[in-house]
């Protein structure tokens, strides 16, 4: 794998402008670097030599400083990954709901290991901690984006779609998906235009307001709440 | 399980009141339900009776350890001549917690609503929503939110004609769940790596570039808004005298209908699985997590434990951030404990001895255990470093390793033996799957 070690000055130039965007945003300019990782990562799928040293010298640090704080982020890439990067929850709950059998599945079907990519830099594969969709489990994530309560057999069907460059459609997210590259710019914090796209809420986080609504059930009404109970003190009362 | 009688404990949406319409996540229909009304009365309010307010609803915090809220606003330094920062922990990484991270996608307005409220009162002009980056969905839907609220005058200069002036800036994170402990969470925001810091000094006297500083859960900062449109005692009006309030209850695992269900805090897991339609069919509740792999596992014997944090404590364990992970019958407690702990290990940053290498031993005697390859000793050697993990690592993420690993040994110690009397383990882990359930 070749690696460079710095931008040509075309790249440069077009980065500079997004890194002074990011860096007035903060207070302070060392703010930026995680924002600015994200945003080499977006122009090369990883962070790179000249990633590092293009961070370093837009916030005056030294590339062992930025190195340092790269290497301590999961999310930042030292390698390429591919074009769509999957993500299998193994942390316990999902693991035990199936995600083992899921990440297995998808290794053997994939003929990848934990962090590799696909001959074709289509796809690469990982497994992921606990991504707060517990109640959707088993969850796999591509690009960052949803696929909650997936099997074997619809994670293999997700990939397939992946490497074959069909439409997939996360299930807590926009109408399709955008590449690993793409999904790092939003990080750096530049928005594209899908955050209406998609459901509100699905499922799981729909379960117990449907139940209150069916048996009425609500937040005490505030013009005509149950009486306080007696305090000891008499010193309850707030003004 | 009784399913007829209905229980104690009624529901009570609040953050989750509109959920269920499709565009929930926008300005417009978020004021349609009475959004940014709160904001109206608050920045007609003097900023110290809005601290004394959020003080005596007793709301307590959201994201784990339940300090209260009001206190936390009230230990900034009054002479301190630094600029003030708000800053939002929405890094919601803790295994199993998963509330946060819905609420966002489904309702960002109520979150900034929160946040111009909150910095108002404690007289910040510049807040920060730290969020994980593993959530690009979340992360859009926050973007967005900001961008309308810039847009109405909701944030941005003389906010509504009051001449109160806020910036907000969506931050995300990197994949480190260390970042979710605050003062780690600061080094991360100001560009180094998530190392915990030294406390005290706590952030409210010196935090983000050491200045007075306010860190806040997601759930705790949007559930102002409510306090203050209808007040102190509508909120102590639901909860139990010292866990004021509602919050999520987080079901996840082998529940029939898992899931988010908004409640006043003392509910119990009886009452909770009761509207989630049980356990799943044909299986029994085994263990459970009352907040989060960090909080000791509970067993059957707690199912009528009120979900507070008084009685969750006094039951040996912590509320936490109410992730209720159920597990049944067909669940090999070797296993969950060794994946939760393969996770601190995976997860601890280096800082301090008793984490880093305790962690990295207690999963080759966890990872021998299971495989039936360890012997009854090496419980005790489990106990010995959890011994020199709990209240003896930097940070809470030491403490929080030794919890499954302790109490899974005190209520299933007899498992573990027999992994190492049969040679291996005695489960059959495709039962546990979504799909195994009736294999
Ligand atoms: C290892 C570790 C991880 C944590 N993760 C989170 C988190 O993801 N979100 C959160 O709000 N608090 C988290 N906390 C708790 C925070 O340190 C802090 O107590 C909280 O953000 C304060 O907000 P609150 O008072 O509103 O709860 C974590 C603590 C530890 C020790
Ligand atoms: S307890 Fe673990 S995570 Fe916390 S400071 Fe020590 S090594 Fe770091
Ligand atoms: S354990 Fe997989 S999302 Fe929480």
């Amino acid at each position: 794998m070749s690696t460079t070690t710095t931008f040509s000055d075309e790249v440069k130039a077009r980065l500079e402008v997004d890194a002074k965007e990011i860096i007035g945003r903060y207070p302070q300019s060392r703010s930026a670097l995680l924002p600015l990782l994200h945003l080499v990562q977006a122009e090369e799928g990883y962070v790179s030599a000249a990633g590092i040293a293009f961070c370093a010298e837009q916030l005056g640090l030294t590339k062992a400083e930025v190195t340092a704080v790269a290497t301590f982020y999961t999310m930042y890439k030292r390698r390429p990954v591919g074009d769509y990067h999957v993500g299998v929850c193994t942390n316990t709950l999902c693991a035990v709901m199936g995600g083992d059998e899921i990440f297995e599945t998808l290794k053997e079907h994939l003929e990848v290991g934990n962090n590799e990519a696909t001959e074709d830099g289509r796809v690469s594969l990982e497994h992921v901690e606990c991504n707060a969709a517990c109640d959707f489990a088993p969850v796999v994530m591509v690009n960052w984006e949803f696929f909650d309560n997936q099997t074997p057999e619809s994670a293999k069907e997700l990939v397939d779609d992946l490497r074959l460059g069909n439409d997939v459609r996360p299930t807590r997210g926009p109408d399709s998906l955008c590449t690993f590259k793409q999904a790092s710019r939003l990080l750096a914090g530049f928005a594209d235009d899908r955050a209406t796209e998609g459901p509100q809420a699905a499922g799981p986080s729909l379960v117990g307001l449907e139940l209150a609504r069916e048996r009425g059930w609500a937040a005490p009404d505030p013009d005509d709440l149950p009486p306080a109970p007696v305090l000891d003190e008499g010193e309850g009362e707030t003004k | 399980m009784t399913t007829d009688a209905q229980p104690a404990t009624a529901l009570t949406p609040v953050l989750s009141r509109n959920w269920d319409r499709p565009d929930s996540f926008t300005l417009q229909s978020y004021r349609e339900t009475g959004g940014y009304e709160a904001l109206r009365t608050a920045l007609n309010t003097d900023p110290d009776s809005l601290v004394n307010m959020v003080k005596s609803s007793g709301l307590r915090g959201r994201g784990g350890a339940g300090f209260p809220t009001g206190m936390k606003w009230s230990f900034l330094p009054a002479d301190n001549p630094k600029p003030r920062y708000l800053v939002v922990n929405a890094d919601e990484s803790e295994p199993g917690t998963c509330k946060d991270i819905p609420l966002m996608l489904a309702n960002p307005h109520v979150l900034l609503e929160g946040i111009v409220i909150s910095a108002y009162a404690i007289r910040s002009s510049q807040a920060f929503i730290y969020v994980r980056g593993e959530v690009l969905h979340v992360i859009r839907r926050l973007k967005h939110a900001v961008a309308e609220a810039y847009d109405a005058g909701l944030l941005g200069r003389d906010i509504l004609g009051s001449g109160f002036d806020l910036d907000v800036v969506v931050h995300a994170g990197a994949g480190a769940y260390i970042c979710g402990e605050e003062t780690a969470l600061l080094d991360s925001l100001e560009g180094y790596r998530g190392q915990p810091r030294l406390k005290p000094p706590f952030p409210a006297v010196s935090g983000l570039y050491a200045s007075p500083t306010v860190v806040n859960n997601v759930e705790s900062i949007a559930s102002v808004p409510s306090i203050v449109a209808n007040g102190v005692e509508w909120f102590t009006a639901m909860g139990t005298e010292k866990s004021a309030g509602f919050g999520f209850f987080s079901l996840s695992g082998h529940v029939a209908r898992p899931g988010q269900y908004e409640a006043p805090l003392g509910v119990t897991l009886r009452e909770l699985l009761d509207m989630a339609g049980g356990v799943r069919a044909g299986h029994e509740l085994k263990f459970w997590t009352p907040g989060g792999s960090s909080t000791p596992i509970l067993t059957d014997e707690h199912l009528d434990t009120p979900l507070d944090f008084e009685s969750v404590g006094s039951a040996g364990s912590m509320l936490g951030t109410r992730a209720l992970q159920i597990f049944d019958d067909t669940t090999c407690v070797v296993r969950a404990v060794g994946r939760w702990i393969a996770f601190y290990a995976h997860e601890s940053c280096g800082k301090c001895t008793p984490c880093r290498e305790g962690n990295f031993w207690m999963v080759q005697v966890l990872d021998r255990l299971e495989k039936g390859e360890g012997t009854e000793d090496e419980l005790d050697k489990l106990l010995d470093i959890c011994d020199n993990l709990l209240g003896r690592a930097f940070c809470a993420l030491g403490d929080g390793a030794a919890s499954p690993v302790m109490s899974s040994i005190q209520h299933f110690r007899q498992e573990y033996i027999d992994h190492v009397e049969q040679g291996g383990c005695p489960f059959d882990h495709r039962k546990s799957t979504v799909w195994g359930a009736d294999s």
